[in-house]
């Protein structure tokens, strides 16, 4: 196995004093794509958000480079620059796709970029669009969109928030494909939420199953479908409501 | 006639333009921190704001008049900086406090109106504070730039504060609004009508220029 990229160690999160997510260990390892399955209101988007060093945790950490995250230290930029988040509902500027494309690449001041935003956009099929207003485009070229601003950016880590909720299987198989792509060619770590157990089949080398806020089961793709260890993560693969 | 009207014309606009200035130097940041973060205070400074975009500008002219006059305050300081009465500078400190709370208050508003959660999509791109801000305020440019538009519309057009602390004295502090009040007093109605006229087409002008400059967001 790859070399351990993210430690989750007793992370906790609350929101006025409701715990909704408690891990008490968790590592993520370089070159995975990791899917973590559960209902709405599991605590998978606290986990992916925490990750992205976008709050902190209110106790516990995550250790990333040997630096530690947790309510007392802060990660330095340079590190959190490399990981980014796909959103469910991607937000973009309201600037051209391009500028969009080119917003990441900016704050860092990045040179030579033109030929990077032209390959992503060739990647996301939207090469035509680059000109175009990012508010005028149907949801789906939005999200291959912020697929491509974040792909751009080359991240180490890409967080993906139910990236395709919502979308065509048209754009699904193409973010899905990029996606692949990514983790084989760049083998950026993936890790993606998502309530479609059928697309974390898809993708993912190793799912999790997040329930209220806690990891019921953590496994191999296969292991998970075919073997669970956990009740829970059964019923939960038969399609049953799961507490 | 025509060089007095242009000397009066171009004084209206270095008092208004140096005002706006101003107010927009320090309005701009002080609404776009008022708009992205959250302090103690903060529901204060917001109730002052608003008081301060609906305050009668010829009061504020009165408090201008009383800060700088011989007994006022600011008078006793003796700094270089700080305008006599009756002077332009003393018309540009009025009209900077008239416009200022115009302009914080709309760019605060502007600010909040950006999705929050484009804050959060920003930062995960890896903007910084300072970076995240500055896309937020760019994000929110449209209300920006209506901001600099009613600062500039309150104060083009004010007559009672630079009245008081100007005094409208030819050739040194009579600007368009006080000229048409005199004109008129004096009955020369074609000549204040003619004013009005050049008052009126400036801030078409101006107004023409800012739309110009929000580009193909109002298209």
């Amino acid at each position: 196995m790859d070399e351990v990229i993210f430690r989750l160690r007793n992370l906790k999160k609350e929101y006025e004093n409701r715990c909704v997510l408690h891990v008490d260990s968790l590592d993520i390892f370089s070159g995975e794509i990791f899917a973590i399955v559960g209902p709405s209101g599991a605590g998978k988007s606290t986990i992916l958000r925490l990750m992205n060093f976008l709050e902190p945790p209110s106790e516990g950490k995550i250790i990333y480079h040997m630096h530690d995250f947790s309510a007392q230290h802060d990660i330095p930029i340079a590190l959190r620059r490399r990981v980014t988040t796909v959103f469910q509902t991607s937000l973009l500027l309201n600037r051209s796709v391009w500028a969009n494309i080119q917003f990441g690449l900016k704050i860092r001041s990045s040179q030579d970029s033109s030929q990077k935003i032209e390959d992503v956009l060739q990647r996301v099929g939207l090469s035509e669009f680059s000109q175009r207003r990012a508010r005028t485009l149907s949801g789906g070229e939005a999200q291959r969109v912020a697929l491509a601003r974040a792909m751009v950016i080359q991240p180490e880590i890409l967080l993906l928030d139910e990236p395709t909720t919502n979308l065509d299987p048209y754009n699904v198989s193409l973010i899905e494909d990029t996606v692949k792509e990514l983790n084989n060619k760049n083998k950026t770590t993936i890790i993606i939420v998502t309530h479609n157990i059928f697309q974390a089949q898809r993708l993912a080398k190793r799912v999790a199953l997040m329930l209220n806020g806690e990891l019921v089961e953590v496994a191999e793709v296969q292991e998970f479908f075919q073997n669970p260890k956990d009740s829970r993560t059964e019923a939960f693969i038969r399609g049953e409501m799961v507490y | 006639m025509i060089p007095d009207l242009i000397e009066i014309v171009t004084l209206s606009l270095k008092v208004s333009g140096i005002a706006l200035l101003f107010s927009a130097l320090v309005g701009i940041p002080v609404g776009a921190v008022m708009g992205l973060k959250r302090f103690p205070g903060r529901r204060l400074i917001m109730v002052l704001l608003y008081t301060g975009m609906g305050f009668p500008p010829v009061v504020i002219g009165l408090l201008v008049y009383l800060l700088l006059s011989n007994s006022g305050p600011l008078r006793n300081l003796d700094l270089a900086f700080i305008p006599s009465l009756f002077t332009p500078g003393a018309m540009i400190l009025a009209q900077a406090v008239i416009s200022f709370p115009l302009v914080a208050g709309f760019t605060m508003a502007a600010v909040m109106g950006v999705n929050p959660e484009l804050h959060t999509q920003i930062r995960a791109l890896g903007a910084s504070d300072r970076q995240t801000a500055w896309t937020i305020l760019s994000e929110a440019r449209l209300g920006v730039i209506v901001a600099i538009v009613a600062g500039f519309g309150s104060i083009i057009s004010e007559v009672g504060a630079v009245m008081l602390v100007g005094g409208n004295i030819e050739h040194q502090t009579r600007v368009l609004t006080t000229a048409v009040v005199l004109e008129t007093r004096k009955g020369n109605f074609d000549l204040a009508i003619a004013l009005g006229a050049v008052l009126m087409s400036l801030t078409f002008i101006a107004n023409l220029v800012m739309l110009r400059l929000q580009g193909r967001d109002t298209e």
